[in-house]
């Protein structure tokens, strides 16, 4: 049993001063420090959480309304510009890094009163699918701590399944929230492209980067997006909210039409990971949804298109972090050159350099057309694909990864090895769809993700199909 | 097919400005290899009559106004982060050998 209530409940009670913030910022610290041997967290911001809880506190006793997050303790994923604490991405070339600014998302968190308490574990730079990649130490996982929480976002994922905190924030660049939610068994959302502003987040892949929430229920991650959803002047991919908003979630699915995915049910995939998407399937005919086969022929492609175009943008991206600015500077250079070399070759970890070196290949002179313009034309493929999928049905169904959580290490001597956790879930990345991971059994004790995708700018339709597929289950 | 060489590691690596150690580069050239040779299955997608996409929710040119915004920090704040600080300037090691 989680020791939080719904987050719309414990906000409710802060409001009328039946709970404080303050203990629950309070109640949140203590867990993480009760629970500090599963490395879900890189550094707290306790100082500041407390200073916030109490001004809320102090609003709310003068009758005052701090917002519809009010007291509501989250942990942030640490590559999120938050003040109270360095932003690292987990790297060792942005230690000591503090943030001059906030991100968007965390701004708007704050102003409906909730209170960043910690920043979690990721792979560095979001680089990867087991936080091994961390260039600090690898979260373990909350059901077996010999294996891995998923990633990269497996420190937020790790540490909503240990109650640390109501939600965490993730970014989602091909599978980096619905993956560790699959591994751990909680809410993984991902939203339609820039649904939720970028701004002060550290960039990886900027064509698919989007940033979502891990919770405990679909009802939470919804009243989170729909705080952080919308326009923003300082990320320009930004697209305008649904006028419903997301928090209203009462529409029938009686009637809708579901797509059983055909090329991600295939003899590769575990059979008991087949069984658990086929009995949910069951349950949604029960209720009165049709279900339909829908065959996606590029779909097994997609990884390759994403190992092209995700180097490509993060070798871009990356660029950024020079030596000179901020971030690790190597002293003993000689020329500027030096610097450059020297900073980057000590201060970025092997996968961020791998994924450096792939991204300067494929849009190096006689390779672009090649590798980076044929990426993003099968791109356009897949997206026409997808598009006829949504004319015959409503929603599309399958697995979130194929394969439970895996063993510490046993992935980590081959990198291609480990970028195939990512083949069913970089798809709707790079098409720009929703989707969701939600808990949907365990097979030998871990938990097993089942993965719900919807069009673009769907996501309400979707969060209300996830919120009725949670009461199936 | 991709089959990188000792001195492609070493060309990428200077076009990326990364220093490299000698097992990192005997490490990337295997690797990088076999990643390139799995992403080259798109080879033999057909794709005729289709373009390229770059941007996935149809977008063009979002424009805001350009306005100076002011957000009240400090130079020196805004300076913090940097490694070599000179009369508030960043200071860079000499351009020319």
């Amino acid at each position: 049993m989680s020791q939080w209530l719904p987050i719309a409940e414990l906000a409710g009670q802060v409001r009328a001063g039946k709970l404080k913030a303050a203990d629950l910022v309070e109640r949140s610290l203590k867990t993480i420090a009760a629970k500090k041997d599963y490395d879900a967290i890189i550094a707290t911001t306790a100082e500041r959480a407390m200073e916030r809880a109490k001004a809320i506190d102090a609003r709310a006793a003068k009758g005052e309304n701090p917002g519809r997050l009010a007291g509501v303790p989250f942990i942030a994923k640490d590559n999120f510009l938050v003040f109270g604490a360095e932003t690292t991405a987990a790297s060792n070339i942005l230690k000591g890094f503090t943030a001059p600014y906030q991100a968007t998302a965390i701004e708007k968190l704050e102003a409906e009163g909730a209170i960043c308490v910690a920043k979690a574990n990721l792979d560095a730079f979001a680089h990867g699918a087991s936080t091994e990649n961390s260039d600090f130490f690898t979260t373990k996982n909350p059901h077996d701590k010999t294996r891995v929480p998923g990633g990269s976002s497996g420190g937020s994922a790790a540490a909503v399944v240990l109650d640390m905190a109501p939600f965490a924030l993730g970014t989602d660049t091909g599978g980096s929230i619905r993956q560790p939610a699959s591994f751990t068994g909680c809410v993984g959302y991902k939203p339609t492209y820039g649904l939720v502003s970028r701004s002060g987040v550290v960039a990886m892949a900027s064509s698919t980067d989007v940033i979502g929430s891990l919770a405990r229920t679909v009802e939470d991650a919804a009243l989170v997006l729909d705080v952080m959803a919308g326009r923003d002047d300082l990320d320009g991919t930004t697209i305008d909210r649904d006028s419903k908003g997301y928090a209203q979630l009462q529409d029938s699915i009686k009637g809708k039409k579901i797509g059983i995915i055909r090329e991600h049910m295939g003899e590769s995939l575990d059979p008991k990971i087949i069984k658990i998407v086929e009995e949910t399937v069951r349950r949604f005919e029960a209720a009165g949804v049709e279900i339909t086969e829908i065959s996606l022929p590029s779909l097994p492609m997609a990884l390759a298109v994403y190992y092209i175009l995700c180097p490509a943008e993060v070798s871009s991206n990356l660029a950024r972090y020079d030596g000179q600015r901020y971030g690790y500077s190597y002293a003993a250079a000689k020329d500027l050159e030096d610097s450059y070399k020297g900073s980057r070759g000590r201060g970025f970890g092997k996968e961020a350099k791998r994924r450096i070196m792939i991204g300067t290949y494929v849009l190096s002179s006689g390779y672009y057309d090649a590798y980076y313009k044929k990426a993003q034309t099968v791109r356009t493929k897949l997206i026409n694909e997808f598009n006829a999928a949504f004319k015959q049905v409503d929603f599309l169904v399958g697995p979130v990864a194929p394969t439970t959580a895996f063993k510490i290490g046993e992935n980590a001597d081959n990198p291609l090895r480990m970028y195939l956790s990512d083949i069913m879930t970089v798809a709707v990345n790079l098409v720009g769809n929703p989707a969701i991971s939600l808990p949907a059994g365990e097979i030998d004790g871990l938990p097993v993700g089942l993965q719900l995708m919807a069009p673009q700018r769907a996501d309400r339709q979707l969060l209300t199909l996830a919120k009725q597929t949670e009461e199936l289950l | 097919m991709a089959k990188l060489t000792r001195e492609d590691v070493l060309k990428l690596a200077h076009l990326a400005r990364l220093e490299l150690s000698e097992s990192e580069i005997e490490e990337f050239r295997t690797e990088l290899s076999e990643i390139l040779q799995y992403v080259e299955q798109l080879q033999s997608v057909d794709v005729k009559g289709l373009k390229p996409t770059n941007q996935v929710t149809g977008l063009t040119n979002v424009t805001r106004e350009d306005k100076v915004k002011d957000y009240g920090y400090a130079p020196a704040e805004l300076l913090k982060n940097v490694p070599t600080v000179k009369d508030n300037q960043i200071k860079v090691k000499r351009m020319l050998g």
